[in-house]
């Protein structure tokens, strides 16, 4: 099995991980960086098509991997976005939680022990 | 055979440190899982022969996103027993399951079923790159042949500050983001700031204007000297600008615009935005690179420091 396939596989499963973690996971940091782990998934399955494409002297299709560069930088920016609303969330009403009565329960039950 | 062996243990190492950072208990253990994560990307990366690739996720997919998420779970980390009530049903996890299992299978299916001989453009790029004047293909594909794409993204980075800044308190608006760092004026974080970043200005413009024609570029080059300034800043030798600076806002559209008026030169001389002339090409890339590595140093720094939350004095 060649380096592509093997790390598009590996990709394939980042990918699932990374939704499961993003769905069943109650904090929000946790979901942003699952969604990280979700988002890597994706490009390391661009750059494995990217090294399939190698030719004329290149070690993988250079248009992919620009795409790649570009798509990691707004990831970051996504991810800087997400994490600010999500301190102010925390100083605004002194919990992390996405749950819809969050605002009502203030004296949430400890964790289940 | 040992290059397969790497390669199988890297991506076991990677798949692992994915299921830590999913499944780990605490958000700052799953923080810690995820930086690793990164930092073994980038060797998959270099495996791949995507260098620029490489440089990019070590810089900002594991550098400035691990420290950013880092900061986020120091200042939630007492706190994070909370959820706990709201934990999700058991038939929840099983249909999340079964869902990111279906979407594992189908990418399987397609990485399995992918054409063989592979389309590319590699060709394409050989053959026109020469008129670029630039020697890296990535540098020409990101700013000769689809330039478009590079100029939204340096965007996006100055919508993303802008959304940062918004979350501020009505009565810090205008102020200097980020908390007040206090460290020891004789300690090792303090020694370090004042030891690294003449090394580091050096070893990030080197980046920057090597990028023309070996793997690097201005945004792994403002990178680390945006790193270099927050290494300052979280040592309190330097201090962030209050936002509401002119200077500052002027410095971080510069490069965007610049960007921009060098697209419409394009209609003028070659009759397409963003069509070169012939020969100037490269010194127009250079020019771009140029305007743009200061605004994406700022860009970078300050998203990382975030929203304004002193009282701002005006």
């Amino acid at each position: 099995m060649n380096a592509a396939t093997l790390f598009g596989l590996c990709a394939a499963a980042l990918a699932g991980l990374g939704l499961f973690g993003l769905i069943v996971n109650p904090h929000p940091l946790r979901k942003i960086l699952a969604f990280n782990v979700f988002g890597t998934a994706v490009f390391l399955l661009i750059g494995a098509i990217a090294r399939r494409g190698a030719a004329a002297g290149m070690g993988g299709d250079p248009v992919p991997q620009a795409l790649l560069i570009t798509g990691i930088v707004v990831a970051f920016s996504a991810t800087a976005i997400a994490v600010a609303l999500l301190l102010r969330l925390f100083d605004v009403t002194g919990r992390v939680s996405l749950a819809e009565d969050a605002t009502a329960d203030v004296q949430a039950p400890p964790g289940e022990a | 055979m040992t290059g397969v062996l790497f390669n199988v243990a890297l991506a076991v190492l990677v798949l692992g440190l994915a299921v830590w950072t999913i499944i780990a208990r605490e958000a700052f253990a799953a923080v810690v899982g995820f930086i690793a994560y990164g930092l073994l990307l980038t060797l998959v990366w270099v495996q791949l022969q995507g260098i620029d690739v490489a440089l990019t996720e070590a810089a900002i997919g594991g550098g400035l996103t691990g420290v950013l998420l880092i900061g986020a779970a120091a200042r939630l980390r007492g706190i994070e027993a909370a959820p706990g009530a709201e934990r999700p049903r058991n038939s929840l996890y099983w249909m999340a399951g079964a869902v990111s299992a279906a979407v594992t299978a189908v990418l399987v299916i397609c990485v399995l079923a992918l054409p063989d001989p592979a389309p590319t453009l590699a060709h394409e790029v050989a053959l026109n790159i020469v008129d670029t004047g630039v020697a890296n293909p990535i540098t020409a594909v990101l700013l000769a042949f689809r330039p478009m794409d590079t100029l939204l993204e340096a965007i996006v980075l100055v919508f993303a500050l802008i959304g940062v800044w918004s979350l501020a308190p009505d009565d810090s608006w205008g102020g200097r983001p980020g908390p007040v760092q206090q460290s020891d004026p004789n300690g090792i974080l303090a020694y370090a700031a004042r030891i690294l970043p003449p090394l580091g200005i050096v070893i990030g413009i080197y980046i920057f204007w090597t990028g023309a024609d070996y793997p690097g570029g201005k945004f792994q080059g403002a990178t680390i000297l945006a790193a270099m300034w927050l290494l300052l800043m979280m040592a309190g030798l330097s201090e962030a600008p209050p936002i509401s600076r002119g200077w500052l806002r002027v410095g971080l559209v510069a490069g965007p615009l610049v960007f921009i008026a060098i697209g419409f030169i394009g209609v003028l001389t070659a009759g397409d935005f963003f069509g070169y002339p012939q020969g100037l090409a490269k010194p127009l890339i250079v020019a771009i690179e140029l305007a743009l590595m200061p605004s994406l140093t700022l860009v970078l720094g300050l998203l990382m420091v975030g929203a304004p939350q002193r009282v701002a004095k005006l």
